[in-house]
């Protein structure tokens, strides 16, 4: 009965909760990474560490620490929210093209920090295109864990070049991961899963994860279980494929 | 009726037009000048232009980038015709021809002529081997090129090997440097990234490598279309400083509000004694200080200098717009004063040198603007074109909404509204 107010009336939260709902935040499942959208890039990260008041007010301007984990591509923000419960000491930022959904990650965290207070204030997004502009957002050797949960496979060999995993992007992934630090993929596309690992595989500045260290990592888990195309994914009864890497020095002479 | 008129003004501005480009072998043994498709040379050894020899007959369709290398034993080409020429400048033959996938957007050679490194449109970054070099080898070679690095879909607007060999640097036109780790190791890939050069509010358009005694490190002069010439440490990135110079050069006007009021940098060049840098404005050209081209519409496009002789050469041109145009013009200009010994207590003028004093004199400037002499007429559709090729180059196409809506026509996923 109050949802009829809410047709006429829409309002884009929910009233029991105070978190944005998924209906008014729609968007088609892809966006063009080609493009170049009308939205800010920063001229450089230390321009970046200016706007990073705005997104942990609780963190900045006096802060010193950076940022160290960024989802690529986080969708409706799954993994960042259990993340920032998990690693409640550590920044973290998600990068979302599509600008609807990246309106309702923000609305989420903000959200969600008004109902749990002291919580979720290491959390925040940004709508960008991490194709082309990481290197604005992320000093040299920063990030200490970089997210690609399901990326939009692309299937189409002329449309390859437009995966975010790549050979050749995979030389700004590095630069800003720190050595020691974690390149975390997954996808239910088992080509898709086969590319990347290729990629990685192929690349000299990574090694994959023993099987050891991923059953000791606890973030290894939350890969397929806290995004909603991980549940989806779950619900039906697919198959997940995983690629877990880590940046190392390079073995050449300078 | 109103589609129709888009398609035109479309198609206009689709018309690539290529600025003209000029390259000074090191030593000043010869001078060349690229128009389009033409590539122009003139030998002063001989007081004549140079005949090329090429078993493929040249390039067909405007050349975007030419370079001689650091010994001037190689002087390479490529452009729109997606083919990079390697030629001997000894006896002017095409030694090496490699084909490019996409168009090639810009090219270096490295300091010990083993490689040639060229970038395509799609901001790909490809390494020729060419260090197996036999002159007595008399046709043309077909090399294989191999990606090393890339700009994820920028155009890469220029392309060069450090001095100190160690890293090859790409600038492009989203306003990135990127430095990158480089060694004959490193062939099938550069992975690598030593750093970026961030900063720049528009395209990045030159790169020029200033030598000086107190800084050791490396140092890099980027010009960019947002009027500025910036200065950095190449191992670090870091900005060591920025020179507004359009406002410099007395051209901007703070009180325009059009959107081109600020001056692009459309070249640079670092003089032969590395001490200053020549940065050539849309309007004019300025070395630390204002060289002002009187008497004609001159927009320098291109300028380049020889290591061991003080002059900076300078070129306007564009390939023409119209079809009427039979010949593909170029103004050649020479200034003169350049790199001088600043101890001396007085330091000779920088000025542009007239016609009749130009090195090589008349020969030079027939064999390599085409014609003797440049009427205003001819001038000013040349600066024309020139101020169009540069826009189409460097800065992104805007389309209008209801441009932007009738390319969407075919999609069928989301129904575009009458």
């Amino acid at each position: 009965m109050l949802e009829h107010d809410s047709f006429s009336n829409p309002t884009t939260h929910s009233k029991t909760t105070g978190l944005p709902r998924k209906r008014f935040y729609r968007a088609r499942a892809h966006s063009n990474p080609l493009s170049d959208s009308h939205f800010l890039v920063p001229i450089s990260p230390a321009h970046f560490e200016n706007d990073c008041t705005a997104h942990f007010p609780k963190f900045f301007p006096n802060g010193s620490k950076k940022i160290e984990f960024a989802d690529i591509g986080c969708g409706f923000g799954g993994l960042l929210i259990s993340l920032a419960t998990l690693f409640p000491d550590t920044l973290m930022i998600g990068m979302e093209l599509r600008d609807k959904v990246t309106e309702y990650v923000k609305e989420r965290i903000l959200a969600l920090r008004a109902s749990s207070p002291g919580r979720y204030d290491n959390v925040s997004v940004v709508r960008t295109n991490s194709m082309k502009y990481i290197p604005n957002y992320f000093e040299k050797a920063q990030l200490t864990k970089m997210f690609f949960l399901f990326p939009d496979p692309h299937f189409k060999e002329k449309n390859h070049r437009r995966r975010v995993i790549s050979p050749h992007l995979l030389d700004e992934y590095a630069y800003v991961l720190k050595v020691d630090g974690i390149i975390y993929t997954i996808s239910d596309v088992e080509e898709l899963g086969a590319w990347m690992k290729g990629c990685l595989d192929d690349h000299e500045l990574f090694e994959p994860l023993t099987e050891e260290e991923l059953a000791a990592d606890p973030v290894v888990e939350l890969l397929s279980t806290a995004t909603e195309e991980g549940q989806k994914v779950a619900r039906n009864e697919g198959q997940t494929f995983r690629a877990v890497y880590r940046r190392i020095a390079s073995a050449r002479p300078r | 009726m109103v589609e129709h008129d888009i398609d035109e003004s479309e198609q206009k501005l689709d018309a690539e037009v290529a600025p003209a480009l000029i390259a000074v072998h090191p030593y000043q043994k010869f001078v060349s000048v690229a128009v389009g498709s033409d590539l122009r040379v003139f030998s002063f050894q001989h007081g004549s232009a140079a005949q090329l020899s090429d078993d493929t007959g040249g390039h067909k369709d405007s050349i975007r980038a030419i370079r001689y290398s650091k010994s001037g034993n190689l002087f390479v080409s490529g452009g729109d015709d997606k083919l990079v020429k390697v030629w001997d400048t000894d006896s002017w033959r095409c030694v090496y021809s490699v084909v490019s996938e996409k168009r090639v957007t810009s090219l270096a050679v490295s300091g010990d002529d083993k490689f040639v490194s060229f970038a395509d449109k799609f901001g790909v970054v490809y390494v020729v081997d060419i260090g197996d070099y036999d002159d007595e080898n008399r046709a043309t070679v077909h090399k294989k090129a191999v990606p090393i690095l890339s700009h994820y879909c920028s155009i890469i607007t220029r392309l060069d090997f450090s001095p100190d060999g160690r890293y090859i640097i790409s600038a492009d036109r989203d306003f990135k440097i990127r430095v990158t780790l480089f060694s004959k190791e490193r062939l099938e890939g550069a992975h690598e990234i030593q750093c970026f050069c961030l900063g720049h509010t528009e395209f990045v358009c030159s790169l020029a490598f200033p030598r000086s005694q107190d800084y050791a490190r490396g140092l890099l002069v980027s010009g960019s279309g947002d009027s500025t010439v910036r200065l950095w440490d190449y191992n670090s990135g870091s900005l060591l400083d920025t020179c507004e110079i359009g406002t410099k050069a007395g051209l901007s006007n703070s009180n325009q509000k059009q959107e081109d009021a600020l001056p692009a940098v459309t070249d640079l060049c670092e003089t032969c004694d590395g001490s200053m840098v020549a940065a050539a404005i849309q309007r004019t050209l300025s070395i630390a200080k204002v060289v002002s081209i009187a008497g004609e519409t001159f927009i320098p496009t291109s300028i380049s200098a020889a290591s061991s002789v003080p002059l900076l050469w300078m070129v306007m041109g564009a390939s023409s717009l119209s079809a009427t145009d039979s010949t593909l013009l170029a103004r050649v200009r020479v200034v003169s004063g350049l790199g001088a010994d600043h101890s001396e207590p007085i330091v000779p003028e920088t000025s542009v040198v007239e016609d009749k004093e130009v090195p090589g004199g008349e020969p030079l400037l027939q064999a390599l603007q085409g014609r003797l002499t440049i009427n205003e007429e001819a001038s000013l559709t040349t600066a024309e074109a020139v101020k169009t090729a540069m826009h189409n180059l460097l800065i992104k196409k805007q389309y209008s909404a209801e441009r932007r809506d009738f390319r969407k026509r075919g999609r069928n996923d989301k129904k575009i509204k009458p």
